[in-house]
């Protein structure tokens, strides 16, 4: 009865907290929605006797990345996002998606409502850090393998970019501000000559 | 009314046990304060308060009068809501984590049947912590990875060109220095097969070196020098630093929301203090207390709680010791630091302990 209740505000709390990430217009309005989605769903975790899930949940995505997030946005320093024509053929597209969302939701809801009711075991709760740690070391450890692989990859990658793309960059301001200093050396001599 | 007054009695007796805590962290954080102000006094040869009340002992209930009775400034192109709400962010994650701090052993000789309905249904024990949750030290580390956007909001939403580039500062510093920080928690996490703050002090007892500082000495020095970087103090208070940024994030903040994120300041040094004495120094246990009473008593438990409180203020005072003595990091130094040593020699000294903990294992 009371986790229903708090899975009821938890839930309603996370919903509105990702309608006004879509509808605000200022980013960081958005990313501190995101964050409230966030904890919501930890929250949610809790409940579902997750404490690990709900613990890597916050330190993770709340404390992690979308304190990198708001950094940028901070750095940044972005105005507010003007609506941009270009995008609006995209609304067709993005309602289909939706709409394919909203089968798979009901497509679930309808085969966990004929699965056969067991109770869980309390002993053998799967969100126990050791479980999990046993189970990914264990049965899932190529997959674990694999995406730690994929992240490594990205990380390369996006070290990569950055360093390709600041370093002519960098040249080409430097090379502008030795012309620009060489043209005023030159009105310079012009002025003295006059 | 009886079966309603009968399951609400745990809920009651959980409230008092948060009211408890809560009065006593503060007050302990009020006094840090003073302290602070004391110690710093002595260190720079003077004499630091002491006009209100004896030795200056009731100064932290006249500063915070002064908080309440002062002008509550607000910018006037600040952004009002996110304005109003970095303090109380800062305020509450650095009181959350609170509820899994271990005070002291469980209390299991007692017979609690004098209470009205004992401790709740077929509880018999009384642990002085007021929720056990099987991954504390994520809890914690987690709550407080959330208090970032507490300073990063202040400084973004006071629209002063000193607050953004001290919220700035403070998330890029407290970012580079997460990642240190648990990665030094990892070698203790290992040793004792337990996330739970409760359950490492349990497995302290029973290792041989007693206390986690002797084999994980490397883990405490990168978690202490860390946990400075993490609440901004000295050495690393460059979020703040008066000489360039006026007073970083928190420039715009006047009266009692200066006093939310003063208290933050506080209230985090506290908790970093607690999870420096329970990781590395065996939290409230204290080596041969169970020879002379018999655990789970009540004396064995307030000698305990003692110890703990004992071994927090000494860090605190270390804290405070260390701001006497050292002058400021600049940011690139800070930065360089964390990431190419402090991170490095926390990442060499998980893959040791792993290491040994292997062979330990086998």
């Amino acid at each position: 009865m009371a986790s229903t209740a708090l899975f009821f505000l938890f839930a309603g709390f996370a919903i509105m907290c990702a309608i006004s990430m879509v509808y605000h217009k200022n980013p960081l309005y958005s990313a501190i929605s995101l964050v409230g989605v966030f904890i919501s769903l930890s929250c949610i975790y809790v409940t579902l006797a997750a404490p690990f899930i709900a613990a890597v949940q916050i330190l993770i995505y709340a404390g992690a990345i979308m304190v990198l997030v708001v950094f940028v946005i901070m750095l940044l320093n972005l105005d507010d996002q003007q609506t941009q024509n270009r995008l609006r053929y995209l609304w067709a597209l993005g309602g289909g998606l939706g709409l394919v969302l909203l089968v798979q939701t009901f497509f679930i809801f309808y085969a966990v409502m004929r699965a056969p009711q067991q109770a869980s075991d309390q002993a053998l709760t799967v969100g126990k850090t050791l479980s999990i740690g046993q189970s990914m070391y264990t049965i899932y450890l190529l997959p674990v393998e694999i995406v730690g692989v994929l992240l490594l990859m990205a990380i390369i990658g996006a070290v990569i970019l950055a360093r390709r793309l600041a370093q002519p960059q960098l040249e080409l301001v430097v090379d502008q501000e030795l012309d620009r200093r060489n043209e005023e050396e030159l009105e310079d001599e012009y002025r003295i000559k006059l | 009314m009886e079966p309603v007054i009968k399951t609400a009695f745990p809920f009651i007796v959980t409230a008092v046990a948060v009211l408890i805590a809560f009065q006593m962290v503060l007050m302990i954080v009020a006094y840090t304060v003073l302290a602070e102000r004391k110690v710093l006094g002595w260190i720079q040869g003077r004499i630091g308060p002491n006009r209100v009340g004896p030795w200056g002992v009731l100064q932290p209930f006249a500063d915070l009068l002064k908080f309440i009775f002062k002008e509550d400034l607000v910018p006037d192109k600040s952004t009002k809501f996110i304005y109003f709400l970095a303090p109380l962010v800062a305020l509450v994650c650095a009181l959350m984590p609170m509820v899994v701090y271990p005070f002291g052993p469980a209390i299991t000789t007692v017979d609690w049947t004098f209470l009205p309905y004992g401790l709740g249904e077929g509880i018999r024990t009384l642990p002085l912590t007021i929720a056990q949750i099987d991954v504390g030290v994520l809890f914690v580390l987690g709550i407080t990875s959330v208090g970032v956007y507490g300073i990063a909001l202040a400084g973004w939403s006071s629209n002063s060109k000193y607050s953004l580039m001290g919220g700035l500062r403070s998330s890029a510093q407290m970012i580079s220095y997460e990642l240190a920080m648990g990665a030094s928690v990892i070698g203790v996490v290992m040793l004792a097969g337990s996330l739970d703050l409760g359950g490492i002090i349990y497995a302290q007892q029973t290792s041989p070196f007693r206390w986690y500082i002797i084999p994980q000495f490397v883990g405490f020095l990168v978690f202490l020098i860390a946990a400075f970087a993490e609440t901004n103090r000295v050495p690393f208070d460059l979020p703040e630093a008066e000489t360039e940024l006026v007073a970083g994030f928190h420039t715009e903040y006047s009266a009692l929301k200066f006093a939310l994120f003063f208290m933050a300041e506080y209230v985090n040094m506290f908790t970093v203090s607690v999870m420096c004495t329970v990781l590395f120094l065996g939290g409230w246990y204290v080596p041969g207390l169970s020879h002379i009473f018999e655990p789970g008593s009540i004396p064995y438990a307030l000698v305990s709680h003692f110890a703990f409180i004992g071994k927090i203020v000494a860090f605190l005072f270390f804290y405070i010791w260390v701001r006497g003595t050292l002058p400021r990091f600049r940011f690139d130094q800070l930065m360089n630091f964390g990431w190419k040593f402090l991170l490095p020699v926390a990442l060499a000294n998980v893959i040791v302990t792993t290491i040994v903990v292997f062979f330990l294992n086998r």
